[in-house]
This record gives C-alpha cells, sequence and structure tokens, in this order.
C-alpha cells in the first residue's frame, strides 16, 4: 500500500488517515480475527495513532465480530491504553516503592509545576508532553526512574528532569525550523 | 538445524573450542538499567578502541581465522545496576563501574598491554576504601550464590551459541533422551523446588497434577509479569539469560504433555520482549523448539504475549483471560489451571525463576539443588534489594539467610549512616519486618509467619525517616489502583482503607478509625476473590501490629513522628544546631522565618504553611520537621 | 451403616448432610434448609464469585464462597461464624456506602435483594464516605439504567451477553472506577439493545429496571373524554397472582378482569384474541410461501425484541420475518381502525392500554410504523408488575375480588391464543391451523388426546422441533427461547446447516411467562408453573383452534373478508427496518477542500466487512490516485449504510447507495459513478 501513501490530496495530513487506516487493516489481518488477537491489536493499532479512536475501536469490533461493549471494556482495563489523544513524548514518572522512598513524588510535582499538568490534565494543551505514574518500570536499581518515550532516565531528581525537559523544547523549536522530513 | 542429542554435544564441544581462542572478553551490560546510564555508547566505544589495536574479534572471525583475540559482547544485568554501566573483563573477572565512552582507551589500553586494571574505574568500598577488581570479590557479590541468575552479566542473551557452550539445552537433551515424564516431575518433586512466583506451591506437584489431567491440548505458561513495584529479578532473567527460560518451559512441556507454550510478558518491559523473541527465533532455527525436537517426536513451540499494564494480571486465572484477549479479572478456583486453564485446557503456570531452576535441577539432580536453603524452602531465591541501603541491585542467595545478612551484609548497611526502621518485604502484598525480625530467616514460611511473604521478592528496606503510616498509605494506593474491581472486598474495601489512611497522613484521622480499619483489614482479607484483595490489608495489618504507636501518634496526637507527613509537619529550628546563616529565611515563601545573623532563628508556626523549602536550604540540619 | 456411605456426607453447621451430585456447597446448603444469601448467583448463568456474600467458613481452609466451592466428603462448614459474619456484613455496609440509597423513592423499594439483604443481616451504621460522584440516568430505552445504584454483581453482563447473546452491557474501567455500561457509554437506545428488558429481571437492585408508565395510565383512566380499553397478554394470567402470594402459574383471569375494572377501565379484552388473528394471518402468509417455496425458513414476529435483533443481526433474512404484526399491535390496529369506526369514535378517543409480560412490548407500542396520523395504535404499556402496583394503590385487594369475565366482542378466545404465552406456543397454534386447514383429517400423531397437542415444541429445552406432513410436503418446525439459541440457530440457518420451514422466536427464556415485567421470580421454576398454568388453560378451553374462534370469523366477515387480503395487510401487517448494527462516528480518510468535489462513503459495517469492502475501499482509494482525483473526493469509512439486505459492500456516492461494489467491481464502479460525475472522462489523464 505505498502508492495510497502519495496521494495528492491537496491539503497537508489528509493522507495520513487513509495511510493509517491501511495500517490498522494490515494489524487485523496479520494477528487474525480470534479474540486472543484483540490485545495485542489494540497494542499496534495504539502505537499507530498514539491513543484509541472510538470510530476505531468500533471497527475493530466489526471486524473481529465482537459486541463494541467488549471492545470497549478491554481497551479501559488495561493502563496502557489511552481513550484520548497522548502528547507527543509521554513521560512516565515511576512511583514504584524502590522509586518512592527515594522522592519519586518531588520529581512529579515539579514536572507537574514545569508543563501546567496534574493529576486530572495528563496532556499539555499543544499535545507535546503527557505525564503519567506507572508503578516499576524494573529499573529499581536506579530509583527513582523517569521514562520518557522508550528512553529510560535513572536518579532522577526534579531539576534533571527539569533540564530534560527544557532540552526536549529546544530540540523540538529547533525541528520546527528545519525542514519537514516527510 | 540440531537433528539429535549428540549434534547438540557436537556442537558444545566445538563452540568450546572456538572460545578458547578468546584471549580475552569485553561484557558490557546491556540490561536496562546500564542502557539507561550510557552502556551502549560505552560499548561502541570499546569496540572502536579493540579495532584500532587491531584484536577485535568476533565469534564468525574466530570460527575462519584461527587467530585469537578478544571479543566484545552485551551482557544481561549483573544485579549492580546503581553502579552502571558496568563492564566486566574475562577471564580476569575484572569490574569496572560506571563507565564512560571516554573510559575506553585506558580500559583497552591496560587489556591489551597485559598492565593492572584501571584503578579508577574498580569498586571502591564506601567506607572503607579498599578497592576490589575481581566482581566476585565485591562484598554485594561475595556472600550470594548465583543459580537462576548464573549466566546474567556473563554471557550474551542474544547469542544462544554461548548459552549452547555453557551447557545450555542439555537438560532438555537429557530429559528427552533419557527419562520419561513421570520421572521428570518426581525428579522436581524431590528437589523440593517451591514456585518463585509468590505463593511457594511446590513444583513438582504442580507439574503432576498436570501430567494426569487428561486432554488432548495442554499448555505450559512463564508468568513473567513481575508487577510488584520494587522487583526487577524475572526481568533481568529474561533479559539476561532468556534461554533457560525456553529450556526450562520445553522441559516442563515435556513432562506435563504440552505441545504450547506462553511466556507472558508486562509492557513495560520491551527489552525483554525483544530478547525472548529472538531467542524463541534462535532456538527454532537451531531445532531446540518446534517439531520433533532432537528427533525425539516431542513437539514443542513457544508464543510471546505482552501484558497491556495491569498489575492483577499476574494472577494467573486473570493473566489466563488476557491471554484470550478478555479484562483481566480473576475467577474463583477451583477449577484450577491444572485442569481448566487456558481456554479451558489444563495448564502449568510458574513464574520466570521458577522456570529458570529447572534446567540445573534436571542436569545436577535434585540432591545437588537441596544442598542450598532450607529443608523446607531448598533452593536459591533472587531478591531486588532497594530503599535506603548502600548497595542496592538484585541479588541471589540460599533461602533462609537472614534479613540481616541481605541488609548489612551484601546490601552494606544503611545509607548515611541512618538506623535501620523496617524492610518491606513481598511487595504491596507483603509485609513490613522491623529490628527485631533481623534474624529472621528468608524462607517461605519463616516469613508468612510473621506477616509477611516472599512474594516476589521485592525487599526495600527503611530507615528511620521513614513513616510507616504513609508507607502502608502508599501500598494501599497501589493495590487499590490495581484492583481489577470485580469483587466487593477489594475494590470497595481499599478504596476505603485508603481513604481513612489518607485521613491519618492528612492530619484528619479519628480515633475511631484504628477499630474499623481493622476489622476492614480482615473482612478484606477474608472475603477477597483472589491474591490481590486477600493480601492488600498485609502492610496495614503489619503497620498495626509494629508501629501501632506510630499510627496513634498520628490519629490521637496529630503528629508524625518521622516528620514525613506534610500536613502534620511542625516545623522547628534546633536552636543548638542553627547558624544562624540566614538561608531559611531568604527562601521562605511567607516570611514565617525571623532571627539575626549568627543567632538561632525562630519558625512562627502560625504563619508557616509547611512548604518544606527551608529545611532543604539548611545546611547544618538544624530545622527539624517532626512536630512537638 | 458402612464406610462408603459415611464418607457421602459432609457437616454443615454440625449437621450431616448427604452429598448428592451437589456442583456447590450453596446448592447443598440450600437442600438442608439454610438460605445463603447471594447476588452474583444464577443457576442459568455463568458462575462468577464477586460479591462475596455467600461466604461460608471450612475448616483448615478459611473462609471460601459456597457459590463457586464444590462440596467434598468429610468437610466441616460453617455458614455462620464469626469470620463469615464480619465478611457478610462488611460487604453489605462498603457496598451500601458506595449506593445511592433513597429506598423510598426507588422502583425496586420493597423487592430489592440489597434492601433485604442489608436487613437481614442488620446493617444499621455505615461507617464509610458517600459516593463520590452521582452518575446520570439513562432513561432512553424501556429499561432504565441507574448507575448510582448498581452494585457490579454482574448478574446483567452475563445475562444479555450468555443468555441473550448480545453483550450490550459490559464491564468498564478498572478499581473502584468499575461501572456497568454499554460502548463507550451510550444510551441503550443507541446501541443493540434489544429492550428484552431480561438484565433488569436478574438485577438486584433498582440500577436496572423497567420504565415505569403508571401515572400516564392514571391519567388516561381520569380522563373523562376518552374511553380506555385495556387488553391483557396471556402470559399476565399466570403470573399476576404471586404479586398477591399466590402460588406461579394460578389462573387469575377473572380477578386481572374485574381489578381492571374497579380501575376504571371501560373496557377489558383479551389479546388472545388478537393472538389467533395473527395465527390466521400468519398460517395463511406460511402457507403461501411454502406452496411458492420462497423466503422459508419463516420466522414468527410476534417478540418484539427478537424483531429488533434480528433487525440488528440479520438484515439479509429480514424478508424471511412474517410480515404479521405481534399480537398486541393487531389488537390496537382492531381496535382503534374497525371497532371504534362502528361505535362511531375517533381513533384518539379511544385509549388503549396494554398490559404485558415485558419491556420490548413498551419500545413495539412506540414504533412509527404502529402510529397513524400521529395516533398509536396502542397507547400505552404496562407490566404485569406496573398493573400490581396500580392495585395496590388503588387498595383493592387481589384475593378477594370476584372474578369477571372479559368483554365482548374481544373476550373470546381459543386455547391457541392462551399459550402464545409460552415458548412453542405460537408454533403449536400455527401448526394447529395450517394442520387442519390443510388435510382436514385428524392427525392421530398429533392428536393422542383428540386435542391436537405438539408436545414436541413445548418445555424449556433450548431448540426444540416439530415435524409434520402437510399435504404430502414434511414441514420441519422449530422453536427457540432465549436470543442466545436464536443466534445460534441463525448461524446454522446463514451457513444453510438448518432446515426449517418454520421457526418460532421468543426472546425470554421460556417465552412470555418469563418476560422482564412479571413478578421477580427466583430460579427457573416459576417460569414452569406459569407455563403449566397456560397449557392447562389450554385444555380447559373449549376451543382450540384458532380459526375456530368466532369472533376472528366474524372480523373476516365484516372487515377483513380473508388471510392476507389487502385490507389486512394494511392493518394487520408490518415491514421492518435494517438498523445499523453499530453505531459509530465515520472514519475519515480523505477530505477535499475543492468547490466540486464527490462525497464517497464506503460501509464497513459487518455484513459489508464480510464481503471484502475493505479491499473496496482500498481499490477506491488506489484509484483516486491513478487517475489524479484524490483531492476532489471526500471518503470515510462508515458503519452500515443499512443496505446489508441488498448485498454489500455499499457505497454512497453522495446521495445514492451502491450496493454490491466488491472489490472487482471497483474499476467499472469509479469509472460510471465517480469519473463520471466528476465530468472527466477515464481517458483524459
Ligand atoms: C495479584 C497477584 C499478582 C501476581 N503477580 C505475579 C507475578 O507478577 N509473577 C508471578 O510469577 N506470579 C505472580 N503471582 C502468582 C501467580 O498467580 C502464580 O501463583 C504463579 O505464577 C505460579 O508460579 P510459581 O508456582 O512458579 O510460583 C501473582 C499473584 C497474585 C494474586
Ligand atoms: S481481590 Fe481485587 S483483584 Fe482480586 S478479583 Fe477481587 S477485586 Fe479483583
Ligand atoms: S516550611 Fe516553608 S513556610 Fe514553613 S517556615 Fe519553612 S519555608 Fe517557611
Ligand atoms: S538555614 Fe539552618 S542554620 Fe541557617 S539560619 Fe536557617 S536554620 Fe539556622
Ligand atoms: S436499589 Fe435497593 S437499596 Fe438501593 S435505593 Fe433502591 S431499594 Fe434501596
Ligand atoms: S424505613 Fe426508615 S428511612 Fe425508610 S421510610 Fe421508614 S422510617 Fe424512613
Ligand atoms: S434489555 Fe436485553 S438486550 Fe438490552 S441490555 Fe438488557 S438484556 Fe441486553
Ligand atoms: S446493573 Fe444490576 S445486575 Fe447489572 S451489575 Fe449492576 S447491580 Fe448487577
Ligand atoms: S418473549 Fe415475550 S416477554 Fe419476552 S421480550 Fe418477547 S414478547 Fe416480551
Ligand atoms: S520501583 Fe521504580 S523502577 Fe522499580
Ligand atoms: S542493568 Fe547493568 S547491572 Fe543491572
Ligand atoms: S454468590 Fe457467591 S460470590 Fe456472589
Ligand atoms: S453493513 Fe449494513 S450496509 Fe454495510
Amino acid at each position: 500500500m505505498g502508492e495510497v501513501m502519495q496521494l495528492k490530496t491537496g491539503s497537508e495530513g489528509i493522507g495520513v488517515a487513509g495511510r493509517r487506516f491501511t495500517k490498522v487493516n494490515e494489524i487485523i489481518e496479520r494477528h487474525g480475527r480470534t479474540p486472543s488477537a484483540l490485545i495485542p491489536i489494540l497494542q499496534e493499532v495504539q502505537e499507530e495513532y498514539r491513543y484509541l479512536p472510538e470510530e476505531i475501536l468500533t471497527y475493530i469490533a466489526v471486524a473481529m465480530g465482537l459486541n463494541p461493549a467488549n471492545v470497549y471494556g478491554v481497551a479501559t482495563f488495561y493502563s496502557q491504553f489511552s481513550l484520548a489523544p497522548k502528547g507527543k513524548y509521554v513521560i512516565r514518572i515511576c512511583d514504584g516503592t524502590a522509586c518512592h522512598v527515594r522522592g519519586s513524588e518531588k520529581i512529579k510535582t515539579a514536572l507537574w509545576e514545569k508543563l501546567g499538568l496534574s493529576d486530572e490534565r495528563k496532556t499539555t494543551d499543544d499535545l507535546r508532553f503527557t505525564v503519567e505514574t506507572v508503578s516499576c518500570l524494573g529499573a529499581c536499581g536506579l530509583a527513582p526512574v523517569v521514562m520518557i518515550n522508550d528512553r529510560v532516565y535513572g536518579q532522577v531528581t526534579p531539576e534533571g528532569i527539569n533540564e530534560i525537559i527544557d532540552q526536549i523544547i529546544a530540540e523540538e523549536e529547533g525541528e520546527k525550523n528545519a525542514p519537514e522530513e516527510n | 538445524m540440531l537433528r539429535k542429542k549428540t549434534d547438540l554435544d557436537r556442537m558444545r564441544d566445538e563452540l568450546r573450542d572456538l572460545y578458547k581462542k578468546e584471549t580475552a572478553r569485553i561484557l558490557v551490560c546491556a540490561g536496562t538499567g546500564c542502557v539507561a546510564n550510557g552502556s551502549l555508547q560505552v560499548f561502541k566505544a570499546l569496540q572502536d578502541e579493540l579495532e584500532k589495536h587491531g584484536v577485535f574479534i568476533t565469534l564468525e572471525l574466530l570460527a575462519g581465522e584461527k587467530k585469537p583475540g578478544v571479543t566484545a559482547v552485551k551482557s544481561g544485568c549483573h544485579g549492580f545496576c546503581e553502579m552502571g554501566p558496568l563492564v566486566r573483563l574475562e577471564p580476569s573477572g575484572v569490574l569496572y563501574i560506571k563507565v564512560k565512552p571516554e573510559d575506553a582507551p585506558e580500559i583497552v589500553e591496560a587489556l591489551v598491554s597485559g598492565g593492572p586494571p584501571v584503578e579508577r574505574l574498580l569498586y571502591h568500598h564506601p567506607v572503607t576504601g579498599e578497592v576490589f577488581a575481581e566482581e566476585e570479590a565485591i562484598p554485594f557479590y561475595k556472600n550470594q550464590q548465583r543459580n537462576a541468575l548464573a549466566n546474567c552479566g556473563s554471557i550474551d542473551p542474544e547469542e544462544i551459541r554461548e548459552y549452547i557452550a555453557r551447557d545450555g539445552y542439555q537438560a532438555l537433551a537429557k530429559v528427552l533422551t533419557e527419562l520419561k515424564p513421570e520421572d521428570v516431575c518426581r525428579e522436581i518433586t524431590a528437589s523440593g523446588l517451591r514456585g518463585r512466583g509468590g505463593g511457594g506451591f511446590p513444583t513438582g506437584l504442580k507439574w503432576d497434577l498436570t501430567r494426569k489431567a487428561k486432554s488432548d491440548k495442554k499448555y505450559v505458561i512463564c508468568n513473567g509479569d513481575e508487577g510488584d513495584p520494587g522487583a526487577f529479578m524475572d526481568r533481568s532473567v529474561m533479559e539476561g539469560d532468556p534461554h533457560k527460560i525456553l529450556e526450562g518451559m520445553a522441559i516442563a512441556g515435556y513432562a506435563v504433555g504440552a505441545d504450547e507454550g506462553y511466556i507472558y510478558v508486562r509492557a513495560e518491559y520491551p527489552l525483554a520482549v525483544e530478547r525472548l523473541k529472538k531467542a524463541v527465533q534462535a532456538a527454532e532455527d537451531y531445532g531446540l523448539l518446534g517439531k520433533n525436537i532432537l528427533g525425539s517426536g516431542f513437539d514443542f513451540q513457544i508464543k510471546i504475549k505482552e501484558g497491556a499494564g495491569a498489575f492483577v494480571c499476574g494472577e494467573e486465572t486473570a493473566l489466563i483471560a488476557s491471554i484470550e484477549g478478555k479484562r483481566g479479572m480473576p475467577r474463583p478456583k477451583p477449577p484450577f489451571p491444572s485442569d481448566s486453564g487456558l481456554w479451558g485446557k489444563p495448564t502449568l503456570i510458574n513464574n520466570v525463576e521458577t522456570f529458570a531452576n529447572i534446567p540445573r535441577i534436571i542436569t545436577n539432580g535434585a540432591a545437588w539443588f537441596r544442598k542450598a536453603g532450607t529443608e523446607k524452602s531448598p533452593g536459591t531465591k533472587t531478591f531486588a534489594l532497594t530503599g535506603q541501603v548502600v548497595n542496592t541491585g538484585l541479588i541471589e542467595v540460599p533461602m533462609g539467610v537472614t534479613v540481616r545478612e541481605v541488609v548489612y551484609g551484601i546490601g552494606g548497611g544503611i545509607r548515611g549512616g541512618k538506623k535501620f526502621k523496617a524492610v518491606q518485604i513481598g511487595g504491596p502484598s507483603g509485609g513490613c519486618l522491623t529490628e527485631e525480625h533481623l534474624d529472621l530467616p528468608l524462607d517461605f514460611d519463616s516469613l508468612l509467619s510473621a506477616g509477611a511473604m516472599v512474594g516476589s521478592g521485592g525487599l526495600v528496606v527503611m530507615d528511620e525517616d521513614t513513616c510507616m503510616v504513609e508507607v502502608a498509605r502508599f501500598f494501599m494506593g497501589f493495590t487499590q489502583n490495581e484492583s481489577c474491581g470485580k469483587c466487593v472486598p477489594c475494590r470497595e474495601g481499599t478504596k476505603r482503607m485508603l481513604e481513612i489512611l489518607q485521613r491519618a497522613v492528612d492530619g484528619e484521622g479519628r480515633v475511631e478509625d484504628l477499630e474499623v480499619l481493622e476489622e476492614l483489614a480482615l473482612a478484606v482479607k477474608d472475603g477477597s476473590l483472589c491474591g490481590l484483595g486477600k493480601t492488600a490489608p498485609n502492610p496495614v495489618l503489619t503497620m498495626l501490629q509494629y508501629f501501632r504507636d506510630e499510627y496513634l501518634a498520628h490519629i490521637a496526637e496529630k503528629r508524625c513522628p518521622a516528620g514525613v507527613c506534610q500536613a502534620l509537619a511542625a516545623y522547628a529550628v534546633i536552636a543548638e544546631k542553627c547558624k544562624g546563616c540566614g538561608r531559611c529565611k531568604k527562601v521562605c515563601p511567607v516570611e514565617a522565618i525571623s532571627g539575626e545573623v549568627r543567632k538561632p532563628f525562630t519558625i512562627d508556626p502560625e504563619k508557616c504553611i509547611k512548604c518544606g523549602a527551608c529545611v532543604d536550604v539548611c545546611a547544618f540540619k538544624a530545622i527539624a520537621r517532626g512536630g512537638k | 451403616m458402612n464406610a462408603a456411605e459415611r464418607n457421602n456426607f459432609v457437616l454443615i453447621d454440625q449437621q450431616r448432610i448427604e452429598v448428592n451430585g451437589e456442583k456447590s456447597i450453596l446448592e447443598l446448603a440450600r437442600k438442608a434448609g439454610i438460605d445463603i444469601p447471594t447476588f452474583c448467583y444464577h443457576s442459568e448463568l455463568s458462575l462468577y464469585g464477586a460479591c462475596r456474600m455467600c461466604v461460608v467458613e471450612i475448616e483448615g481452609r478459611g473462609v471460601v464462597t459456597s457459590c463457586s466451592t464444590p462440596p467434598v466428603p468429610g468437610m466441616k462448614i460453617l455458614t455462620n461464624s464469626p469470620r463469615v459474619q464480619r465478611v457478610r456484613r462488611t460487604v453489605l455496609e462498603l457496598l451500601l456506602a458506595n449506593h445511592d440509597r433513597d429506598c423510598t423513592t426507588c422502583d425496586k423499594n420493597g423487592r430489592c435483594k440489597l434492601q433485604e439483604l442489608a436487613d437481614r443481616f442488620g446493617v444499621r451504621k455505615i461507617r464509610f464516605g458517600e459516593r463520590d460522584e452521582k452518575l446520570p440516568l439513562d432513561e432512553s430505552a424501556p429499561v432504565v439504567r441507574d448507575p448510582n445504584k448498581c452494585i457490579l454483581c454482574g448478574d446483567c453482563v452475563r445475562m444479555c451477553e450468555e443468555v441473550q447473546g448480545i453483550g450490550v452491557l459490559d464491564f468498564v474501567n478498572r478499581g473502584s472506577r468499575v461501572m456497568v455500561a454499554p460502548a463507550f457509554n451510550k444510551k441503550l437506545q443507541d446501541v443493540e439493545c434489544v429492550n428484552c428488558g431480561q438484565c433488569s429481571a436478574v438485577c438486584p437492585t433498582g440500577a436496572l429496571v423497567v420504565k415505569s408508565e403508571i401515572d400516564k395510565a392514571w391519567a388516561a383512566l381520569h380522563d373523562e373524554e376518552k374511553l380506555v380499553v385495556a387488553q391483557v397478554a396471556p402470559a399476565v394470567r399466570v403470573a399476576l397472582g404471586e404479586e398477591f402470594g399466590l402460588p406461579p402459574g394460578e389462573i387469575v383471569t377473572g380477578k386481572v378482569v374485574a381489578a381492571l375494572k374497579r380501575l376504571g377501565f371501560d373496557k377489558v379484552f383479551d389479546t388472545c384474541m388478537a393472538a389467533d388473528l395473527t395465527v390466521m394471518e400468519e398460517t395463511a402468509e406460511f402457507l403461501n410461501r411454502i406452496k411458492k417455496g420462497e423466503n422459508l425458513p419463516q420466522f414468527t414476529s410476534c417478540c418484539p425484541a427478537w424483531v429488533k435483533y434480528a433487525e440488528h443481526n440479520a438484515a439479509d433474512l429480514l424478508k424471511n420475518l412474517s410480515t404479521c404484526r405481534s399480537p398486541q399491535q393487531i389488537f390496537g390496529s382492531v381496535v382503534k381502525r374497525h371497532w371504534a369506526k362502528k361505535l362511531g369514535k375517533k381513533p384518539e378517543e379511544v385509549f388503549v392500554i396494554s398490559i404485558m409480560p415485558c419491556s420490548a412490548k413498551k419500545f413495539e407500542a412506540a414504533r412509527p410504523e404502529f402510529s397513524v396520523n400521529g395516533v398509536r395504535d396502542v397507547d400505552l404499556v404496562l407490566t404485569t408488575q406496573e398493573l400490581a402496583r396500580m392495585i395496590r394503590e388503588s387498595g383493592l385487594l387481589f384475593d378477594q375480588l370476584e372474578v369477571e369475565a372479559f368483554d365482548m366482542p374481544f373476550g373470546l378466545t381459543t386455547g391457541a391464543g392462551v399459550i402464545f404465552g409460552a415458548t412453542g406456543g405460537v408454533a403449536e397454534a400455527v401448526l394447529r391451523t395450517a394442520h387442519s386447514l390443510l388435510t382436514c383429517k385428524p392427525a392421530d400423531e398429533y392428536a393422542n388426546d383428540g386435542l391436537f397437542n405438539f408436545e414436541t415444541v413445548r418445555g424449556f429445552e433450548g431448540l426444540k422441533e416439530a415435524v409434520l406432513e402437510v399435504d404430502g410436503l414434511e414441514v420441519k418446525v422449530a422453536v427457540v427461547h432465549g436470543l442466545g439459541n436464536a443466534k445460534r440457530l441463525l448461524a446454522e440457518v446463514k451457513e444453510g446447516k438448518a432446515n426449517y420451514h418454520l421457526i418460532e422466536v421468543m426472546a425470554c427464556p421460556g417465552g412470555c411467562v418469563g418476560g422482564a415485567g412479571q413478578p421477580v421470580a427466583t430460579g427457573g421454576e416459576a417460569k414452569k408453573k406459569r407455563a403449566q398454568g397456560l397449557y392447562s388453560a389450554d385444555k380447559l378451553s373449549q376451543l382450540r383452534k384458532a380459526h375456530d374462534n368466532p369472533a376472528v370469523a366474524r372480523l373476516y366477515e365484516q372487515w377483513l373478508k380473508k388471510p392476507n387480503s389487502s385490507e389486512a395487510h394494511k392493518t394487520l401487517h408490518t415491514s421492518y427496518q435494517m438498523r445499523g448494527r453499530i453505531t459509530g462516528e465515520e472514519i475519515t480518510l480523505l477530505t477535499s477542500k475543492q468547490e466540486n468535489k464527490i462525497n464517497l462513503a464506503v460501509c464497513v459495517g459487518t455484513c459489508c466487512y464480510l464481503k471484502g469492502s475493505y479491499d473496496t475501499l482500498k481499490k477506491l482509494m488506489e484509484k483516486a490516485e491513478s487517475e489524479g482525483v484524490g483531492d476532489r473526493i471526500n471518503l470515510h469509512a462508515t458503519f452500515c449504510l443499512e443496505n446489508c439486505e441488498k448485498g454489500g459492500p455499499s457505497v454512497r456516492v453522495d446521495d445514492t447507495v451502491v450496493s454490491g461494489v466488491t472489490p472487482d467491481k471497483v474499476e467499472s464502479f469509479f469509472t460510471e459513478n465517480i469519473l463520471g460525475k466528476l465530468k472527466i472522462p477515464a481517458e483524459s489523464q
């Protein structure tokens, strides 16, 4: 389906939806339509969209012959799944025991303050950052631990995390001025 | 493709000969912790440096050229992650800690020239200053006995040939060629191995039950969900020695009559998933998994399933539901999985570490396994030692060693010379042990009798600055958040227990809460459906048992003795310690601090908003928040 | 006593009880006369084990749930130990803390299990906080959902999924945030709920109840201008008594009539008369289809929950549904269109209230096709329970009422109409008429008591069958009840594995005797008794075949002429509508900003998906690109264009829907429907 990507659609970002939808189908076909494939399918689809839009969940239900209520039930059970869009950078602060006793709370407060977020507001308006807490990332030896997208940061301090964020913002700004990749 | 046992033997011998041509080997830890600290860059730098010296060689080159050289490989976690990135040299056993890419030239130079190791990169004892060159000599490692973790940190987990060279898959070959399924079960039973997933259920018995279940189809599941916060041993094994798990599972498959296995790995472990997938692929390529393994007629395939973020999916029936694509809610037992598990078929579920123990038991025999550990809890057990100890990390010790040996021997005592207060063992479902338990042996039964449990093996050490009420609240917050919400006692009960503990921490506790909390804890323990709810009250119950005064101080006197609970804090300058520097005054946002330079300052409790800023800036620790 | 015998006993509260194949301690304890409290245990649903009310203590094993633990000989069980009491009371206290406790104004007041058990276990104080937030009610459908009263026992979830095969409800979220809700928290009217109400029938609390419309009934009864007419469904007469302490299955027809009269109804008629009319129409339709060999199997259509189910899930089989209206609607039609006219009244001057066993009938009566010029054929539907409440409200002592007879002309009925209330009844009634109309010879095989009983379609088996010979043809009949059974049968029919001529479907297990508006019954026993009641009423009837009903004969004489006449078609038949199985936002794939553009939507609903609509979509996208018109197309993927029966995949081009656009037809479809419209000849690129 490479061709569809080059759709001359007149306005930007349009071809993307089509491409993603194609991807959803690919994912479903690859995993097959047995109920046990539901979770891996949702995982991959979320990777594609960064969240699980209602229409896509409905579509998956149709394709797999499940009732949408079951799909919705599964999607709301596991904390990995998000039904609201997440930011480009998902910051996961470990609040597992090891990290908690070494001050993960302070890191969270510092981040919330920096990004204007809270327990209720997890994603910044510009969809750049999402801050979540998780219990244990399995790198307890480095407590307190923060994971930003796929990268793990150990022995983080409130000041340290602010620096990392500043760095990301700086990189982002730089990128904006650079020519778009795709 | 290995078609029979002799193929495997021959391959092992050939590989051993090859490895003999290594003049030295550099192992760079590529566990999650070290990667986070930049070990991949270190690896690259070391590789470049070796090439510069013209000594770099790979397994492929060794096979072709006959020219000796130094290999460099990425290993799994050594358990001493805090000191990472770690670099180990073989055969010397030298361990470098906190290595940076810039250190590569020095390291390689020393290695190639045969000179002494780079001293500044060696482990220095934080108190005595003694320098340790060899990994095994470091106090952190000295008292350990590595069995399940044996290969972690000393082989390349992505290279099946290293595993084979170290007698990998020999146990499977032995089982397939020499033993009947019931013999295997008997051997495991004789070893006394108990499940390392927390419950300590006798593994041999479980295998035998599954073996005896009649069905056309059976499954083996490896539980790699490891949701306990503060625990990461299963992760290290999956990342550092994946083939051992595959071998253990295949042996189990043969013993119970299953031809299909699943490894359920939690979503937070992407590296483990990647390594396991590679390992399965390699094992299939070598004919060690798949159809007609080693010509025995035994088929066994393994699939990897990723969790999606739910602690309760570590519970076996919830895990099964999750593999089936459903909400991970436990169901009542009986029927047990050994009768009706995945898709209603008999299913054997064991923990990662349990499987990792299998190959050696088969190879060395049950009696060998029993040499370590106690009568009722034989063998070794891994623990994740974290919290306020000097050395944190992953350890493996014989069962039955005392808490003291772990905390003070391996862990090197409490950080910053503080006083030991408690150790939380078994994660959120375990309990706290105190000073009086320091000589308690760490084994399944002793811990249960003290109100704690081995659980998955998380050991969180707490010092005098820890508030036990806050800790109980923290664990309750965790279980409440992770409850699946199916049964009433756990869903509603943990919520209310949390409510009560939160009140205590917020300074709004009521005296009558004590009775309600206790009653609730007992009802939730008795009434819940699965282990999560049944054990959720443990931290509260041990807190009430061992630190009742501390709780009473919170609710009756509105005081947090450890000075942790913000709402209860009462900030005051300790006149004797105050040097009158005035820094605290500058940071106070509400001008609650006053005083003259070089004289003790004072805090006006009426104005103070308990922000804690002054404590952080006082270089003389002259401000206390413990209150009255 | 020998050792073997001794080994077969357990001790329950020191009492020796023999184990005799009981699956659970709960069952066994009930046998021993101990009623262990439960919320989530239902013999007809799968085991769930969540409420923990049923705990008992077993020596050496601690506290376990009795619903999920099989008794093992030798066990020593305590059903009321201090530990057991602590768990039960704590569970109740915890549930109540999180509960919107407005019992006095709650629909379930007095019949609520939570209330009953809280009382039984003496919970007098709640020491925890209140419910955090009050969630909105869903009153969109005849089943009203109040999440603030849900105790999450999951009974409704399993009922809808396991028994009804639908799965409208499921758990949402986790931990203390768990709720039971339809997908995406939608309203029941916006999902595939068929309004059968079976979920509410098992709900132990007021979280799911059938909507009450008593106020509207009183208003009509108190309205001097209106002639208020009642029709009473067959299943009501064998169940209403239970509300007043009479045993299930007792026939209280005469008292029902009397009560309705006392409540102020001007006329009280019997729905069974309309059922006889249904039989006439449906049999004629059936024999006609058999003759022509088309649209077989014929499905019955008198259960509105089943009809809606078919509209959602069996679009391609809708033509197989009998076009006959249900007895309730036929009755409405007859009264408003014929009887009223004879009285010189306009339809709006007559107010028809039906007394029905269920919620689906409320939905049916409100369907737009059953209104003429805004006047409904059936103005209001009350359930058996609602009627009982009105009787109580008015202070009537039900058991002391003098029996009265139905009013004429629509009080004359046959046994055929009466058995409509039980599963198999409709089929049996049709068989009786079909058989005697066609063969006109005593059917010895069936008439073993000379009474045309088709025993094989009776009873509570999930699928029942009968075969009879009609004009030398073997006619095969199937009867299913519970939509889960219907779902399985439908699948077989679609796959061509099941060959029947006539299929009766009733949504409720047991048929209307088990309707959700009936008195709350514990277990399946009451339903069976009610069905027995109907069959004995049938047996006592002088007339047992629909075509023998003189009232029916008169209607044909005076008005309808003959079955399936054009007048009959107009007033007694109906048509069905496709209902998108799923409502969901469309998925936008391409948006065009150009003026001159085409709106294109490809259906990815179930039917079309299975017929390859996804490949159609993919090809369309490719085609749009290769023709260079991608920027002039608004492309969507949509859920069901309600065109399923025409054979998918369906594609909507601006305002028209084209069906059958299989992937191989995309080429020609594109040229004709898109390039043509965009006025670009295919060659001109
Ligand atoms: C809430 C809960 C979480 C659990 N989490 C894990 C886990 O993460 N890993 C694990 O191996 N076992 C876990 N268990 C235990 C498993 O249910 C099961 O007993 C175990 O996997 C059996 O393996 P073993 O016999 O080898 O110990 C958990 C149990 C409960 C109740
Ligand atoms: S104890 Fe908790 S986690 Fe386990 S089933 Fe009950 S609610 Fe779910
Ligand atoms: S705690 Fe904060 S408000 Fe109180 S004295 Fe210190 S700095 Fe000031
Ligand atoms: S910062 Fe510490 S030492 Fe300095 S004035 Fe304040 S309390 Fe005294
Ligand atoms: S559901 Fe039951 S307990 Fe709740 S308010 Fe209604 S009657 Fe009362
Ligand atoms: S039962 Fe109690 S609360 Fe309810 S109406 Fe009567 S007095 Fe009021
Ligand atoms: S009324 Fe019937 S279809 Fe609707 S939710 Fe309840 S059980 Fe399901
Ligand atoms: S709505 Fe009723 S039946 Fe359904 S879970 Fe809630 S209380 Fe149980
Ligand atoms: S079977 Fe009867 S009671 Fe049940 S939904 Fe259908 S018509 Fe209503
Ligand atoms: S507790 Fe934070 S990584 Fe384990
Ligand atoms: S990750 Fe390197 S020592 Fe643990
Ligand atoms: S009835 Fe047994 S747990 Fe609900
Ligand atoms: S699914 Fe109904 S028209 Fe496509």
